[in-house]
């Protein structure tokens, strides 16, 4: 057993994690408390993407770049809501669902007529190209390091923000009964508006901050998409907690069942078997874990609480 | 205790802090119809879910029949019978009357999984859907869409589609909701007529029907059976009178 | 007008005509469950996938008989189906949709993953289906369309056998009121699960001939959005009518054919036109029409 190379994938698969957390934090709330079923989740993922490339190219730099992509999130976020998704929430989901998938053909093609099949990306300056070593001979890029580490501060700050403040106090309670809310006369608009545009500018985040390892290409938003319901339904439907375990779990599962998934078959198995059942079957890893928690405890691993 | 038909024995029901069902029992006898009355609140629509399969009890015993039936599903349930009806009216409303009637006896009659023959044709399902309709005095409405038929109707709908499915024991949640006087005489007269044909477990508001249909009544206040006997027992209740009745 | 198609002469037709059949078998399988079960499945190009690659891989090995390669199709389609359905069916609503969804990416995946059978290029089918038999040889055009064509028709009739039979009273009760349904004595998730194995097998047979009309098979059958396509067919023929399948597959590929000539950026336009048609037009065609017509079913 390669400790080195599985504690180099541990870091890999958690970095997975904090991104699938990202995205799956807003769609958690999103679905949980506006009860709105968004395809184009992954869409605003994409955005995030393409606009930290496009404004890092502009700026010339890379911190500039990211800080105005933020805001920039926000009002695509904004705009979106206000313009298509607020005429959907009194629909049926099976309306939503096909709504927003219009909504993801149309930008995906967008995007890819004025950006280009190749898409683009963002390339690092000098200082964050670098690896680090840990102890233990365990090579980290330092990028991959910037990543978990302001995915975690991210995290952090949504943690505070949804356990210390009022409105996170009115996300938590909208999250567990939404009728409630309504009926204590709080802005529900306001509320729904407010929570669309955290959840925008959060996978926007992600989208930004992966970029200069993937690219940012069309499409690039709806495999994060389905993962991120996947782990949604695995953690508990309006649950941050319940999201962020369960994406880390997610993260770590499918990075280290790719890179181990040989190794463990090849030990009952011919490695020619190996080889082609391998990859096959650590693309299902995600699901069947899915599966077996729908199994066992289909609310998922942390509802909210009276769901 | 060998007579009763249906045997709630220690039910427990919490939802987090709350007690909806608390350590409570209840026995209904063959061939009576047996009320149960209390404030809002009181759990009474928790109970029906419990009883009909819904909802699982955190523990206590449900023995229907001489059968514990607390780990049967709600079909299974049905298939012993022990059927219910819902206090707000759950029908199909794309159906027909005589449709949602012919759902009800297609389940007692089993056969459901036929493919190719049409169901809307097959007489014997049509007559013994219209028997039911002529029970229940919506013959005429046979064919009438159930969304447009008045609340009146399909609460009488609602009924008809749980005799239909042959119980020995309804479950009848608030049949009057909604209803004025002369709807509710009417169905009160039903029921008494059906008496003799199935054992009944009445939740109603409506204190004359309770009255006039009632063979026992037991008081339910918080989850907790306060009382139960004959009419005039409860009627002459303190407790119930203050928890319930109102003072004199 | 299909029937009529192939004598035009002009294999743009017969081509396009065979496409909108054989998707159309596709489409009322889904139909069936969606239109009539309520269950709103966003994976159902998974058995379309299952079917073609069931020619395709055994094509790839040498056996070219259509009495095994259909067969195993039908059943694989099934097999699958039995299995996706009982861990979906679990599930209501939204979550259903999203999970079926998921299932859908992840047999996408594994169709990519295996490059023994083409990977991401796909797999190229050198014979059809041989059926053994002198007369009905499907390399001929002629005789592909009209094997189509009577399979197009069996399909809908099925369907319409199906939904107005006991089983099919017990399916759409379901879909108006399903708890209900389960205090009258119906145990519905069996019913449902049969249901979803009848369309899964269908529409593995829409896979089946998607293989031999096209001589190819790849991952992208079974991509997500081909299965959004299908919905979206549906919807616009008119979900719960018998003859909607047909004609929201023919609205959709005639409207597809006639947007990508006008420009290759026709998902520009395709995008606010789904969600216009979500919005305003929901009843699909047949529902449009009725509210001008006032007639009622």
């Amino acid at each position: 057993m390669d400790y080195v190379l599985l504690a180099e994938q541990f870091f890999n698969g958690f970095q997975l994690g904090i991104i699938l957390f990202l995205v799956a934090a807003g769609l958690t709330l999103i679905f949980g408390i506006m009860d709105l079923v968004n395809l184009a989740h992954g869409t605003l993922y994409m955005f995030g993407a393409f606009f930290a490339a496009t404004f890092v190219q502009l700026t010339d730099s890379l911190i500039f770049g990211m800080i105005l992509t933020l805001p920039a999130m926000l009002i695509a976020g904004l705009v979106l809501e206000l313009g298509v998704l607020r005429t959907l929430y009194e629909r049926d989901h099976l309306d939503q669902v096909l709504a927003t998938f219009g909504l993801i053909i149309f930008f995906n093609e967008l995007f890819l007529i004025v950006w280009g099949p190749e898409g683009s990306g963002i390339n690092l300056p000098s200082y964050l190209t670098g690896t680090s070593e840990l102890p233990g001979g365990i090579a980290v890029p330092d990028y991959r390091i910037v990543i978990i580490i302001s995915g975690l501060l991210v995290a952090l700050l949504l943690y505070l923000l949804v356990s210390k403040t009022r409105i996170g106090m009115l996300i938590r309670a909208g999250a567990s009964n939404r009728e409630m809310v309504g009926a204590l006369g709080i802005n529900i608009k306001l509320l729904f508006t407010l929570v669309f545009g955290l959840g925008a500018v959060l996978a926007g985040f992600a989208g930004m901050i992966i970029t200069p390892i993937t690219q940012a290409e069309s499409g690039m938003g709806e495999g994060m998409l389905i993962l991120a319901f996947v782990v949604i339904v695995i953690g508990g439907i309006g649950s941050i907690k319940g999201a962020f375990v369960a994406a880390i779990l997610t993260g770590l599962i499918d990075t280290m069942g790719r890179s181990f998934i040989d190794v463990a078959l090849m030990s009952f198995m011919d490695s020619v078997a190996a080889e082609t059942a391998g990859p096959a079957i650590s693309s299902m890893l995600i699901y069947i874990l899915m599966a077996v928690i729908l199994a066992i405890k289909p609310s998922g691993l942390f509802p909210p609480k009276g769901a | 205790m060998t007579d009763s038909l249906l045997n709630v024995e220690k039910l427990v029901k919490k939802f987090g802090g709350l007690t909806a069902t608390d350590s409570l029992d209840l026995d209904v006898q063959e061939g009576e119809i047996h009320a149960i009355i209390g404030p809002n609140g009181a759990g009474k629509t928790t109970l029906i879910n419990q009883l009909s399969g819904l909802l699982k009890p955190d523990s206590g015993s449900i023995q229907f029949n001489g059968r514990e039936i607390n780990n049967l599903s709600a079909p299974q349930r049905c298939h012993e019978g022990l059927v219910r009806s819902y206090q707000i009216t759950s029908i199909f409303k794309d159906f027909t009357v005589l449709g949602n009637v012919a759902m009800s006896i297609q389940a007692r009659e089993g056969h459901s999984f036929r493919f190719w023959n049409n169901a809307y044709m097959d007489t014997s399902l049509a007559e013994k859907a219209m028997k039911v309709l002529t029970e229940t005095k919506l013959e005429e409405k046979a064919d009438v869409l159930a969304d447009n038929l008045a609340h009146g109707e399909q609460r009488q709908l609602e009924i008809a589609m749980a005799i239909a499915t042959s119980p020995k024991m309804l479950l009848l949640d608030e049949p009057m909701a909604g209803m004025g006087p002369e709807e509710s005489s009417s169905v009160t007269k039903f029921l008494k007529s059906m008496k003799s044909k199935y054992t009944m477990l009445l939740i109603e508001h409506d204190m004359d029907a309770v009255f006039a249909l009632a063979d026992r009544i037991t008081v339910l206040v918080y989850g907790k059976s306060i009382a139960c006997g004959i009419p005039e027992e409860i009627r002459s209740n303190k407790e119930v009178r203050i928890a319930y009745l109102g003072d004199g | 007008m299909p029937v009529i198609a192939p004598l035009i002469g002009q294999e743009f037709y017969t081509d396009v005509f065979a496409r909108i059949m054989i998707v159309t078998i596709a489409a009322i399988s889904l139909n069936f469950i969606m239109g009539y079960g309520g269950m709103i499945s966003f994976g159902h190009a998974i058995f379309v996938g299952i079917g073609g690659y069931s020619v395709g891989i055994l094509a790839s090995h040498g056996i070219e008989s259509a009495y095994i390669q259909w067969p195993v199709g039908i059943l694989m389609s099934g097999l699958f189906a039995l299995i996706i359905g009982a861990i979906s069916l679990r599930t209501r609503g939204v979550y259903f949709i999203m999970i079926t969804l998921a299932f859908a990416q992840m047999m996408y995946f594994l169709s990519v993953s295996v490059e023994k059978y083409g990977s991401d290029d796909g797999l190229t089918i050198d014979s059809r289906s041989d059926f053994g038999l002198s007369f009905f040889d499907l390399n001929d055009p002629m005789t592909m369309y009209y094997f189509a064509f009577i399979l197009m028709i069996c399909c809908l009739y099925l369907n319409l056998r199906i939904v107005n039979s006991r089983f099919g009273r017990v399916l759409r009760a379901g879909k108006s009121n399903n708890e209900r349904m389960t205090t009258i004595g119906y145990p519905t998730f069996r019913y449902k699960l049969v249901a979803f194995v009848i369309a899964g097998m269908m529409c593995g047979l829409s896979g089946l001939l998607t293989a031999n009309f096209e001589d190819f098979v790849s991952p992208d059958m079974l991509f997500w959005t081909f299965s959004g396509e299908l919905i979206f067919m549906v919807v616009l023929g008119g979900m719960g009518t018998v003859m909607g399948p047909l004609g929201g597959a023919m609205i959709f590929l005639f409207l597809s054919e006639i947007l990508s000539n006008i420009t290759e950026a026709w998902h520009l336009i395709f995008g606010p036109f789904l969600i216009l048609v979500v919005l305003f037009a929901r009843g699909g065609v047949e529902g449009f029409l009725k509210k001008y017509e006032g007639s009622n079913d």
